[in-house]
């Protein structure tokens, strides 16, 4: 391709509170509408915000595990617009003077890694939601009004929808990681907004960029971000000039089209906020948060390699998501066996998910409950194949294993004795394949072990099955 | 019964069961009854509510605080949970808000009677209380001249003696301009002292709560009541309580009393000068001591002062569109039009001439040259006051460069009319506290005011002043005759 693609992204987080950034309401998604709402989230006349502390520290928990310079000093903005989904006809933001500036944030896609620069995080409330289909016209829900969000910029380092959808993937695990959101895209915790320009092979400088507004999968990131760069090549290629402006992504026809252009642009008349005072920030408090920072992903990842010898792979598979990883933490703290851990959550449980569609968050079992598992097996208590069993039922109904196992008597039959008397049964019954087994045909002890276990319902001890048949034949 | 003025004269009378609080609120009641026809200070009177207040005062017999039983007004921005807030504007007309300001609730635990809501100059933008859009209100001593502005309801209510004292806000000398208009005293508390929550913005960084009454000690008592740390206000500041009273001394003796040059200047009338050296020459009989000072950047305050409130306020009053309370426009084509009609219809003039002022300083293009140098500026009176409160512990000056003009003499020249806040206006850029207590008539019998200004949290130095002047002379005894 003659031409390369410059991509910016803005991406906006809910944050994981329980209530909003200047009062005292629940954040809670989907409560009945205009239910979590107060005079002071209403912006009715004569109330005063006041900033809630946890939406600081989450901001610079964020700016933290970005590589950013937190600010000792920053203030809060009016960014004055009307919008019947804003009741005070501004919205509180950070204009110059931002928490959290200038950090790095490192991607892996495919065989190399860069760092994209962020060029500030700064924290402002969420406006509420227009109603537009009720039958009586549109109507307001105040709910979202104040819930606390960070605005993440980055410089205009991706080059391709594939560096722009694992930047955002890394984000949205770095968010969930430092638990300064929950990230569930499908509620609007996080929206992407693209800056997008396109400009021929080693040109310097930028073309006119468009941008796309609240993206929110990182599949709509990835098509908007190809048929965006194929619309702005085409126009160049025809002789045209890109035009500065907001485009609507539409992600059921896969395509976007004029929103407004920059002549129509707000002038939002930022101006300090006099009803609260700035941000100060000593270096204690900024240190004390980055001592109690949750591990982020990359240096689990290390962790697990150099710590429990994963391979890389499967390192990397755990650490995508924090409750996967802190799930196999946990299982490994309870069993000691990380290898047995990897392959239980890479393979069984995951597939399990996968077929139910749910997430590490929605299993039913803990991780000490799993621990036991692997515990019953590596004690011989039960075998490989009662284990997966004894897994299913936990998928089911969340009991321990032991008490499953108990249950249904699934425990492993390791006497001799007992399992000499069906052996010999089962040796009794099938002359042929003793006979193969005699003249050398290992293949046939499969089949023997085989009978034997259908026997026993797969309870018997196949090391102790494996000895008593060559013992007896 | 004899009419009885202050919250301590009641008070003595209560303690000595000359009198109950059901007798002291059917006065006040009886005398609104009586001169509200004339002066026309109040946009709402609840004498039903008030009266069950003082039977309840009377039953319990709790005289534990100084302002049990006592009637006041409250300046209609302030909010009242149940009872309709308007600002004195169309576009509140209808707002009932679900909530109490800070000051409303401290006046209602300590057991004070709400009897009415004073008229304004609409959203507290004006000198003169023409700019209500409901009614005006008259000045008590001379009904064809106004009460000043804009808390000129809450002054001419006191001053008519309808409620026992009333609280105003003061932005560019709204509490203390009035005051001196109708002879009573009016106290602007430093920035952060009283809690803003519940007051309808004009400028959030100037706006303060203060009272309006009959002398200097009712000031210190209500000053008791409504000052101190409120969690729902960033901009309050948490500090030790202090009790006012406490420093009401005539002992001022030593005392550095500061005036400023710029203060006594062209534009001064003569009659209020002169009413001021007297004053001057009261305290220095007293024992004070008084020092030549300097504010050389007061000059700009005014200007200052335009750009910063406007801009506070064109974001302030952006939130009255007409979607979810107050006017909202009968017919409208589209959400645009909504606004535009709605917002056109619902303010009054002087408020759209500050929302368009506000708007254009702070455009992009236009930000630095006035919204920044504004600031600039504000920092540069700041500093003023520091150094002038390095050789002095209070200003003295006068609190207006007039005495209360002719109802229509200066509303149609905006510039004139602003010019009457030019002694105010730079304490409330600085932030800083100020009282203005009566110093004399002028020849028509108009009062005069003084302002005494204090140090940042200095409330006690200015009170203690204003008391020793107080108790010198007789002026606060005066009562305007309707
Ligand atoms: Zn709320």
């Amino acid at each position: 391709m003659d031409y390369e693609i410059v991509i910016g992204l803005e991406i906006h987080s809910e944050l994981d509170t329980n209530s909003k950034i200047f009062c005292g309401c629940s954040t809670t998604f989907g409560a009945e509408e205009n239910t979590q709402t107060c005079p002071v989230c209403l912006g009715l006349p004569g109330t005063l915000p006041v900033l809630n502390k946890k939406v600081v520290e989450y901001a610079v928990r964020a700016g933290i595990a970005m590589d950013c310079k937190i600010a000792n000093f920053s203030k809060l903005d009016r960014k004055n617009y009307f919008y019947p989904d804003l009741p005070k006809a501004y919205q509180i933001s950070q204009f110059d003077l931002p928490i959290c500036q200038r950090g790095d944030v490192e991607i892996e896609v495919g065989d190399y890694k860069k760092t994209i620069g962020i060029t500030r995080i700064h924290i402002e409330e969420d406006a509420g939601k227009l109603i537009h289909d009720s039958g009586e016209g549109t109507l307001a829900d105040n709910n979202r009004c104040g819930v606390p969000l960070i605005e993440i910029v980055t410089e205009p380092d991706m080059r391709s929808a594939a560096e722009a959808r694992t930047f955002a993937e890394k984000i949205k695990s770095i968010l969930e990681y430092t638990e300064v959101s929950d990230c569930k895209m499908q509620e609007g915790s996080l929206r992407f907004d693209v800056n997008l320009s396109v400009r021929k092979n080693g040109t310097k400088e930028l073309g006119t960029r468009t941008e796309m507004k609240n993206l929110n999968s990182f599949r709509a990131l990835e098509r908007a971000v190809e048929a965006e760069s194929r619309r702005q090549i085409f126009e160049l290629e025809r002789g045209n000039r890109i035009i500065q402006e907001t485009r609507k992504w539409d992600d059921d026809n896969g395509e976007s089209f004029s929103l407004r252009s920059k002549e129509e642009a707000h002038d939002y008349r930022y101006f300090p906020d006099p009803d609260l005072v700035p941000i100060v920030l000593e270096n204690s408090y900024i240190k004390e948060i980055e001592d109690h920072l949750p591990k982020l992903p990359w240096v689990r990842k290390k962790d697990y390699m150099e710590k429990w010898n994963l391979s890389e792979y499967d390192a990397d598979v755990l650490t995508v998501s924090k409750d996967t990883a802190s799930f196999f933490e946990k299982t490994v703290e309870a069993c000691g066996d990380p290898k047995s851990v990897v392959n239980w959550i890479m393979g069984d449980i995951s597939a399990a998910l996968n077929e139910q569609n749910i997430s590490m968050k929605d299993v039913k079992f803990s991780p000490g409950d799993l621990g036991e598992l692997i515990g019953l097996i590596n004690k011989k208590a039960i075998s490989v194949s009662i284990g997966k069993q004894v897994l299913k039922q936990m998928m089911e109904t969340g009991e321990s294993p032991s008490k499953i196992v108990e249950k249904s008597g699934l425990s492993q039959m390791n006497d001799e004795d007992e399992l000499k008397k069906i052996v010999l049964t089962v040796l009794e019954k099938n002359p042929q394949s003793v006979e193969d087994l005699k003249n050398g045909k290992e293949k046939a002890i499969g089949f023997l072990v085989g009978q034997i276990m259908k026997e026993t319902k797969g309870k018997a001890n196949p090391q102790v099955v494996n000895k008593l048949i060559k013992d007896n034949i | 019964m004899e009419r009885i003025s202050t919250i301590h004269e009641i008070n003595d009378l209560i303690n000595k069961k000359e009198i109950t609080y059901k007798e002291v609120t059917n006065a006040y009641i009886h005398r609104i009854e009586s001169v509200e026809e004339k002066v026309q200070s109040l946009l709402k009177f609840m004498p039903e509510e008030a009266l069950k207040k003082a039977e309840e005062a009377d039953e319990s017999g709790n005289t534990l605080s100084p302002l049990n039983g006592i009637p006041y007004g409250l300046k209609d921005n302030i909010c009242t949970e149940g009872y309709e807030t308007t600002c004195a504007s169309k576009i509140l007309y209808n707002f009932v808000p679900p909530y109490s300001a800070a000051v409303a609730e401290n006046l209602n635990a300590s057991g004070a009677i709400l009897l009415g809501k004073t008229n304004m100059d609409e959203f507290a933008m004006g000198s003169s209380n023409e700019n209500s859009s409901v009614k005006k209100t008259f000045n008590p001593w001379d009904i064809s001249r106004v009460p000043g502005g804009s808390s000129g309801g809450s002054a001419a209510s006191v001053a008519a003696e309808e409620v026992v004292f009333s609280l105003g806000s003061d932005t560019g000398g709204s509490i203390r301009q009035p005051a001196s208009f109708c002879g009573v005293v009016g106290l602007k508390p430093t920035y952060g002292l009283v809690s803003r929550y519940g007051l309808i913005a004009f400028a959030s960084s100037l706006d303060q709560i203060g009272p309006i009454t009959k002398d200097v000690t009712d000031c210190a008592i209500v000053l008791n009541t409504i000052a101190g740390h409120d969690k729902r206000d960033s901009t309050s500041v948490s500090m030790e309580k202090k009790d006012y009273t406490t420093f009401l001394n005539r002992e001022i003796k030593g005392m550095k009393i500061g005036i400023a040059r710029e203060y006594f200047a062209e534009g001064l009338n003569s009659q209020v000068e002169s009413l001021l050296k007297e004053a001057i020459k009261t305290y220095r009989d007293m024992g004070a001591e008084i020092v030549e000072t300097s504010l050389p950047y007061s000059k700009y305050a005014l200007s200052a002062y335009y750009i910063i409130s406007s801009a506070e306020a064109s974001s302030n009053l952006a939130r009255y569109d007409g979607i979810r309370y107050g006017y909202r426009t009968e017919e409208f084509d589209n959400l645009l039009d909504l606004y535009k009609k709605t917002r056109s219809e619902g303010f009054g003039e002087e408020v759209k001439r500050r929302i368009m002022l506000g708007t254009y300083a702070l455009s992009s293009g236009y930000y630095d040259a006035y919204y920044k140098k504004a600031l600039q500026v504000r920092t540069l009176i700041k500093e003023d006051f520091d150094n002038a409160f390095k050789s002095c512990d209070v200003l003295l000056s006068p609190t207006c460069p007039t005495t209360a003009f002719k109802i229509g003499e200066k509303s149609a020249n905006p510039l004139e009319m602003y010019l009457s806040d030019i002694y105010t206006v730079p304490v409330n850029i600085a932030g800083i506290p100020a009282i203005s207590v009566p110093c004399g008539f002028d020849r028509e019998g108009l009062p005069v005011g003084m302002q005494l200004t204090g140090r940042a949290f200095g409330e006690n130095d200015i009170l203690k002043a204003a008391y020793a002047f107080e108790q010198a002379t007789d002026f606060h005894k005066k009562r305007a005759v309707i």
